[in-house]
């Protein structure tokens, strides 16, 4: 198994505020990484600088092989990002949105035309797909932010919590979408969230990240071993994770 | 960077704005000239052979103001419309850090906007003065001739330069500013300075720096209205003007204003009263027309070097 992201002590420094402190992780391909930790730790910071639209202050990473400084072109053509609050030309339809971003990936008419009825279909949206997305309810854009990812055939996405606002069922069905991507199509997936129950169902690895640093990474068995014994195995996520706020 | 380019035109295309500007403008055109006509028809009863008189159509003024008054006024205003929301408009509904995370580069985004704008304002006012040559065709009966079809090319390249410039600095503001209200309010603030204010600016600039001590002493009189002149070509409105007005009046021999002239010299304005060739009048409005492109320069260069270092992240 290869590493599709790594990085080398990654900092990010607001003026005199270190929003990611020497950050050294790794994930896997095919994980599926739960990426955990508190308002403001820094998660969205490193998601930012591994696709080359924030620059490191020092350190370095590598996703899929490229320098997101030096090739990010390379990178956003391979990966899909889903950004905490997923925006659209509202004044489109659904399937213009996704064909303008098919554009913009160059996608071949044919090739794209296919890509877009097929994510549509995935995500539930088939039906809607020639209403204005203006008059989509906050889960379809969620979703219709996900077909999104999906046009462009991606190898790794991102999700920075990607089931914000959306009802039991909608989590549900984002969370199984999910899992599909990753099993049938051997998509690697960073998913940031603050709900630990739907990041233990989904995720295979978990680093948790705390003021800008990475605390622990590793299967939720491996966490909850290296926290309280062997004998504490069974513990949920959701205790685990408490236990390394209150120490952090 | 095509992409975005044809998205953004098709956007200004169909926008309920853009589509009232325009219909206000040509509106605006069709009566200006019309009315400019109808008191042209009047005033070229009985002359023998009136030269340059479709241009006249842009320099007479119909009710209140000339067409090419008009066009220095609300030229600007044009530019801020279609550009003071470009880029703080996707920033807040979250659409630019979807934008930036696609496989293009960033500067696209920029470029394809600017170019988009440029674009839509080239279509714009070529079709205004198309109008206007044939209502003044229908009208006047006057067929422009080669003198004067070149003069109103250089006029049209004049004012694509300057409404771009206006809609460069409202480009700029929106990248300046996150809130829409706030990058329309400086720029339309900035318009109306120029507009209204740079006269009172530029004569306390001239005071400042060639005062005048005594109101009798010619030499210093000639300095201060100098310095006057100087410091109002810091409007682009101004610089249009004069650029403007040189390129449509061929009779005009100087940028200086009538009480400048001397009485002799003013008996061999009007005793050689022969238009000014079109090659002679392009020289003398070049240097306008590279100091207004400079200018829509800067405000572009301005907003690319800050747009390429901003951080997007959604909020
Ligand atoms: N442009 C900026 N200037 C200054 N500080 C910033 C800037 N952007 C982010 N920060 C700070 O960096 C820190 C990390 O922010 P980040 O968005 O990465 O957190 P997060 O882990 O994604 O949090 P959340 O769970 O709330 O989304 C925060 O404390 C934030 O205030
Ligand atoms: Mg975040």
């Amino acid at each position: 198994m290869a590493a599709v992201i790594e990085t080398q002590g990654l900092t990010r420094r607001y003026g005199r505020f270190t929003a990611v402190d020497v950050l050294t992780f790794q994930v896997q391909e095919g994980d599926v990484f739960g990426f955990l930790g508190p308002n403001g730790a820094g998660k969205t910071t490193t998601l930012l600088m591994l696709l080359g639209l924030t620059e490191p202050t020092s350190g370095s990473a590598r996703v899929l092989g490229f320098d997101p400084v030096r090739q990010p072109l390379e990178i956003k053509r391979q990966v899909g990002y889903l950004p905490e609050n997923v925006g659209f030309y509202d004044e489109l339809t659904a399937r213009e949105n996704l064909d303008y971003v098919a554009r913009l990936n160059q996608l071949p008419a044919g090739v794209a035309d296919r890509n877009i009825a097929t994510a549509l279909g995935q995500v539930g949206l088939t039906e809607v797909g020639n209403k204005r997305v203006g008059q989509f309810s906050r889960g379809m854009r969620q979703r219709l932010g996900l077909a999104e990812l999906l046009i462009k055939d991606p190898k790794l996405i991102f999700l920075d919590e990607p089931t914000l606002g959306l009802d039991p069922d909608g989590i549900n069905k984002i969370l199984d979408l999910i899992l599909s991507l990753s099993r049938d199509r051997g998509i690697t997936v960073v998913l940031s969230s603050h709900l630990l129950d739907q990041v233990q169902r989904t995720c295979s690895r978990i680093g948790i990240m705390m003021k800008g640093r990475m605390v622990a990474t590793g299967t939720i068995g491996e966490l909850a071993r290296r926290k309280s014994g062997p004998d504490e195995a069974g513990e949920t996520l959701e205790q685990i994770y408490m236990r390394y706020f209150q120490e952090a | 960077m095509w992409t975005i380019f044809r998205k953004e035109l098709s956007d200004h295309f169909t926008s309920t704005r853009f589509l009232i500007t325009f219909a206000l403008i040509l509106m605006v055109a069709a009566v200006t000239t019309y009315t400019a006509a109808t008191n042209l028809r009047q005033a070229l009863e009985g002359v023998a052979k009136p030269s340059h008189v479709f241009l006249l159509l842009f320099t007479t003024s119909g009710q209140l103001f000339s067409l090419a008054q008009f066009n220095a006024f609300f030229g600007p205003l044009i530019g801020i419309i279609l550009g003071f929301d470009a880029i703080n408009r996707e920033r807040n509904d979250n659409t630019l850090s979807k934008l930036i995370s696609q496989p293009i580069f960033r500067d696209a985004v920029i470029n394809g906007k600017f170019l988009a704008g440029v674009t839509t304002i080239a279509l714009m006012l070529s079709s205004m003065v198309l109008l206007i040559t044939g209502l003044g065709l229908l009208s006047v009966g006057v067929v422009p001739g080669g003198d004067e079809a070149g003069r109103l090319a250089v006029y049209l390249f004049v004012s694509i330069a300057y409404v771009s410039f206006w809609m460069g600095l409202a480009i700029l503001f929106s990248i300046l500013f996150r809130s829409l209200a706030t990058s329309a309010l400086a720029a339309v603030a900035l318009w109306i300075f120029f507009s209204f204010f740079i006269g009172f600016a530029a004569s306390l600039v001239a005071g400042a720096i060639a005062p005048v001590d005594n109101p009798r002493d010619p030499r210093q009189v000639v300095a201060n209205r100098n310095a006057e002149d100087a410091a109002s070509l810091a409007s682009p409105v101004v610089l249009y003007s004069q650029a403007t007005s040189t390129i449509l009046d061929p009779f005009r021999r100087t940028r200086q204003n009538l009480t400048m002239v001397g009485p002799m010299e003013r008996f061999s304005m009007e005793r050689f009263r022969n238009p000014l060739p079109l090659d002679q009048s392009i020289l003398v409005v070049v240097p306008y027309l590279t100091l207004m492109i400079g200018l829509t320069v800067v405000c572009f260069g301005l907003s690319y070097v800050i747009f390429m270092r901003q951080e997007v992240r959604s909020t």
